[in-house]
């Protein structure tokens, strides 16, 4: 294992939007890291010129032809929803400018 | 037929059977409900089935038969489902608490292309929390036991797919493969795992873990099923981006016909230390019956193989990072009640709804993308990835598969990596660089441990060359067929 | 103490006019039933994957020919990672590092001295436009919120341009000039009241001569022309103070209450924001075919102003017709179809299409015009009736009813006067002749400018003897007849 990274576990926790107990950052804050040490490995290797590769394979996104399909009834797309009104999803007070 | 025999058969053998008019579509869905009922308590494979529902299918099923419709040689064979592949009016939980109440309104290509060829959805397998994890440990809702010994896993994220198939509580079924998810349950539970190359299966309609290295694949006892449960999945999908275009060789086809053996390549890196000695010992028997079987073996390198594991965790935790924000507590997940206002929904939910795995998983892909880092982390973790990529495609030059170990060791124990990740990563070493590649895969059974666990091989092919992979893996299958069965 | 100019570069948002949305077959639409617009991609469900929309597409590359952007051989596409409840998947597909239009200029319009007369004209530079999914509505209560996706996926535009603008004018002028062009061309309709063109403007204030820009104020969702005016003019008037004072002015965002008419921080949680950008793993690049890129060219209408360009050099058209023609695609395409149905006087087809038809339209709808679709008086209807005037079959007095009839009815200008009996009749000679005796005796002066060469002079005389003949007469028989008497006499 080599450095161990700072890991910021509360800004991390925040940008993820997970509410973490105080045992869950000292634990998760030590394994990120142990594995973020772990990663250390790939700053070693020389990249120059190298294409990052977001795909298996040289292709190309397909073009859909722009004609409307049938939506779905409000009942489909909310049948999972945890709370709903007047075919819409309800959420709690949306503080602004979150 | 009898419960026992239908139970024994292969799938093939099965919709055989049901063409001769031997058996049913009812009898065989009978049989592997009660055998789901008496042996699923000690095996745990299942998160969900619905009978009724089960049997309504093989109803319908029997009924076509009788009317004389033209009907796919696998109609109403029960197929046992990773519970990450949408059918609408199923379950969809990924085995994880965000997702317990949901039912899918929709059903995905995978699950249209089954339902086409008359195959019976039979019940939701259990599996890692958004198929992050080796061990199935890491579902919320229920831990899955390896048929031969269940103090041991069965493997993951997909062990309740090697698992049901293990204790033949279905014939063959459906798994997802994002960095071994398939191939290392398979070695672990002494089943063949297939995981295709990157495109040729639609992903729509499969839970996205991470996008560019997931696959669907299929689950069986004998390479002839698998090849023939790939034909139904495969196929270019409009619905899918990265779905690929091009024209893809039936494997079932391609399987029985007539080829010469050709060159494995070992790669070196594959055979060094931590390596255990039962599992080389297996390897070797494995290379000595290809070579008796005429196939000319081949040691090669693949020199970026150490860094395989770190650039896979990167890339799959900042893609899975982005993918679970979906899962928020607004739209359809579990929404927790203790929210004062919509922010504290999204803290609140997920914190509750998400297991630990997930958590770390998605805090760890927040930090490889934020600001700062993403070039150090993600951007050159994908330049490695082409390099490993290269690795392959520099390989397949010289050999026309690679055959490695499938795993370092045998089934560990449950709970014996669980809350060290590293090792845990570890235990996917072989199978990794595969998903980065996107490349296929096939794990095989070839044998027992002196502990009584299946030891398993990888097969490593070129793209979209499965059929040509099967065939060496049915090569070795006819020779070796691998019969033995965990007592349960 | 210094004086100040004002730096301003905006970002626009335009809905493109599409049938499906950016990366689902789900229509697009305004006004439908909540959450009747979506799809299981509409609703971010798990499994569910974008496809692009080779229209939306399209689109974005006719904003890049019409503004002159380089069209980039390769687009690619990028999540932009936040949790909002209006975001289905909580990450928006962008196009961070390869937009579909790269470059660019708008000319834009100032306002002139007067409404009549034209105003300065400047290049207002781009930086780019790039291609994103539009998010849901919100609609807040005061113990919770509702969230429709109707409109979350719908194909939009973000127009970034340089920090090229001086002043709230500009600004306006840019948008118009945006709105013009892409309405004339049917890539958006730009209706911001219906939210298809939002600005979000960035204004910093720095002393004339200085190089550097100072800290900005980013301005969101500046919803219509006059909120961006007055945000613009506020802003800039605020920080000149702040510096007037000694201060100095911080770089946040700032939101415009249009009921205070004043800008206030936002500053609250701005720290957070790290969008986490990545290439989309769900889609490839995107190498669009040059072939189909020259194609769309050709398919473009000719740009706003230079179309009023040439209407002024070729048809002799005064600003007071270019300006509501051209300005108004609608009204440039009938002028154009009366055009080509009846060329010879492009002058008077003009003012009947400016003004009658304009004022017709008015009439017809309480608030603002009668749409376009709605107008029965067809473009060839008016162009055949301008020719019954030029022909002397019927008088500009008596045509003012008759269009309105046909406005009215939809119905030919010659059917009508059929109707009605309407004829410019054969003048008694000796009538006619009478009338024009008595009306250059009436103005000696305008007599003899005629005599001296003054052709237009005549017209004064025109006047009288319509009227005389109650609108009857055939002027260009009231011409000839008081060219004769003149140069006689």
């Amino acid at each position: 294992m080599q450095e161990r990274p700072e890991v910021d576990i509360e800004k991390l926790a925040m940008l993820a939007r997970i509410q973490l107990t105080e045992e869950e950052k000292a634990a998760y804050g030590s394994q990120l890291a142990d594995i973020l040490g772990f990663f250390q490995k790939l700053q070693e290797v020389d990249v120059t010129g190298i294409q990052p590769m977001a795909h298996p394979f040289e292709a190309e996104a397909p073009l859909r032809d722009d004609v409307a399909g049938t939506p779905w009834a409000p009942e489909r797309s909310l049948s999972n929803a945890p709370a709903s009104r007047e075919d819409q999803v309800v959420v709690p007070k949306v503080v602004e400018d979150a | 037929m009898e419960p026992e025999s239908i139970l024994q058969a292969s799938a093939f053998d099965l919709g055989k059977a049901l063409h001769k008019g031997e058996t049913t579509s009812r009898e065989i869905c009978s049989a592997f409900l009660d055998r789901v009922e008496a042996v699923d308590g000690r095996v745990g494979a299942f998160l969900s089935i619905e009978p009724e529902r089960v049997l309504a299918a093989a109803d319908a099923s029997d009924a076509r038969r009788a009317a004389g419709e033209e009907l796919s040689p696998l109609d109403g064979l029960p197929v046992g489902i990773k519970d990450v592949i949408a059918i609408e009016g199923e379950p969809l939980t990924c085995a994880s608490r965000i997702l317990e109440q949901f039912k899918s309104p929709y059903t995905g290509m995978v699950g249209n292309k089954l339902l086409a060829a008359g195959l019976i959805p039979f019940g939701r397998l259990n599996m890692d929390e958004f198929a992050m994890g080796s061990s199935t440990e890491n579902s919320a809702f229920k831990k899955t036991g390896n048929p031969w010994n269940t103090d041991h896993a069965p493997g993951g994220s997909s062990g309740g797919s090697a698992a049901a198939v293990a204790a033949r509580e279905c014939p063959w079924s459906l798994g997802s493969d994002t960095g071994g998810s398939i191939r290392q349950p398979a070695a672990f539970c002494g089943v063949v795992g297939l995981k295709p190359t990157y495109g040729r299966v639609s992903r729509f309609g499969l839970v996205a873990f991470a996008s560019s290295l997931d696959q669907i694949g299929p689950m069986g006892r004998s390479v002839e099923d698998v090849a023939a449960l790939l034909d139904v999945i495969s196929g270019h999908d409009p619905m899918d981006s990265t779905s690929w275009a091009g024209e893809l060789e039936p494997a079932s086809v391609q399987l029985h016909m007539p080829h010469e053996p050709g060159t494995l390549g070992l790669p070196k890196e594959y055979f060094g230390e931590g390596i255990d000695a039962e599992v080389r010992e297996h390897l070797e028997k494995v290379i000595k019956a290809y070579e008796g079987l005429g196939y000319t073996i081949k040691e090669i390198s693949l020199p970026h193989t150490e860094l395989a594991v770190p650039t896979y965790y990167i890339i799959a935790t900042a893609e899975a990072s982005s993918n679970l924000s979906r899962y928020d507590g607004v739209r359809y997940t579990h929404r927790s009640d203790k929210a004062a206002d919509a922010v504290d929904l999204y803290y609140q939910s997920r914190g509750e709804g998400f297991g630990a795995e997930v958590k770390r998983r998605v805090i760890l892909g927040s930090y490889v993308l934020s600001s700062g880092y993403y070039d150090a982390y993600y951007k050159r973790a994908q330049q490695v990835r082409t390099l490993i990529r290269d690795d392959f495609l520099k390989a397949f030059k010289e050999v026309d598969a690679i055959l490695t170990p499938t795993t370092p060791t045998p089934a560990f124990r449950i709970g014996e990596k669980i809350d060290d990740p590293i090792s845990m990563y570890l235990a996917d070493i072989f199978t990794i660089s595969v998903n980065l590649a996107g490349l296929p895969g096939l794990s095989m059974p070839c044998g027992l441990s002196s502990k009584g666990l299946p030891i398993g091989f990888q097969l490593i092919g070129q793209p979209f060359a499965e059929g040509a992979l099967l065939q060496t893996g049915l090569a070795y299958e006819t020779d070796h067929p691998f019969t033995a069965e965990p007592e349960l | 103490m210094p004086e100040y100019e004002a730096v301003i570069g905006l970002e626009v948002h335009v809905q493109l006019k599409t049938a499906s949305k950016m990366f689902t077959d789900a229509p697009t639409g305004f006004g439908q039933p909540p959450n009747s617009l979506t799809n299981a991609v509409v609703m971010g469900l798990p499994g569910t994957l974008p496809v692009l929309n080779k229209g939306a597409i399209e689109q974005a590359i006719k904003f890049g020919l019409i503004f002159g952007s380089e069209i980039p051989d390769v687009f690619q596409w990028d999540r932009k990672n936040y949790f909002y409840p209006d975001s289905p998947k909580n990450y928006q597909l962008t196009q961070m590092d390869a937009p579909v239009c790269v470059g660019g200029e708008v000319e834009i319009e100032l306002a002139g001295p007067s409404r009549n007369q034209a105003g300065e004209h400047k290049v207002i530079h781009l930086d780019h436009a790039h291609l994103e999914e539009d998010v849901g509505k919100l609609t807040h209560f005061t113990k919770d919120s509702l969230v429709d996706y109707n409109r979350a996926g719908t194909p939009l535009l973000e127009i970034v341009t340089k920090p090229d603008l001086h002043s709230a004018e500009e600004a306006v002028a840019l948008l118009q000039s945006i709105r013009m062009h892409l309405m004339s061309a049917g890539v958006s309709d730009c209706d911001m009241e219906k939210g298809q063109m939002r600005c979000d403007a960035n204004v910093s204030v720095r002393p004339i001569g200085q190089e550097a820009l100072n800290p900005r104020a980013e301005m969101k969702n500046l919803n219509s022309i006059t909120g961006v005016k007055n945000a613009i003019s506020y802003e800039i008037k605020r920080q000149t103070r702040v510096y007037d004072k000694g201060g100095t002015v911080a770089q946040e965002t700032r939101r415009w209450d249009a009921d205070a008419g004043h800008t206030s921080s936002m500053r609250s949680k701005e720290e957070a924001h790290d969008y986490r950008y990545f290439p989309d793993p769900d889609l490839l690049p995107v190498h669009f075919p040059r072939d189909r890129i020259e194609e769309l060219r050709t398919e473009l209408p000719e740009g706003v102003f230079d179309l009023q360009r040439r209407y002024e050099k070729d048809f002799g058209l005064p600003y007071t017709l270019t300006s509501v023609i051209c300005y108004d695609h609608e009204l440039a395409r009938y002028f154009e179809e009366a055009m080509a149905e009846y060329g010879k006087n492009p002058k008077a087809v003009a003012n009947y299409v400016a003004n009658e038809l304009q004022r017709e339209r008015s009439q017809a709808e309480g608030d603002g015009y009668l749409p376009m679709e709605s107008v029965r008086l067809k473009p060839e209807a008016l162009a055949r009736m301008v020719r019954l005037i030029d022909e002397g079959k019927l008088t500009k007095q008596l045509a003012k009813d008759v269009l309105v009839e046909m406005f009215l009815s939809g119905k030919e200008a010659q059917a009508i006067m059929d109707e009605k009996g309407i004829k410019v009749e054969e003048q008694d000679a000796g009538e006619l002749e009478q009338w024009c005796r008595d009306a250059v005796a009436g103005n000696a002066v305008a007599a003899q400018q005629v005599r001296d060469g003054n052709d237009k002079a005549i017209n004064s005389f025109i006047g009288p003897v319509m009227k005389a003949s109650r609108g009857k007469a055939n002027p260009q028989a009231v011409r000839e007849v008081l060219l004769k008497i003149i140069q006689e006499g």
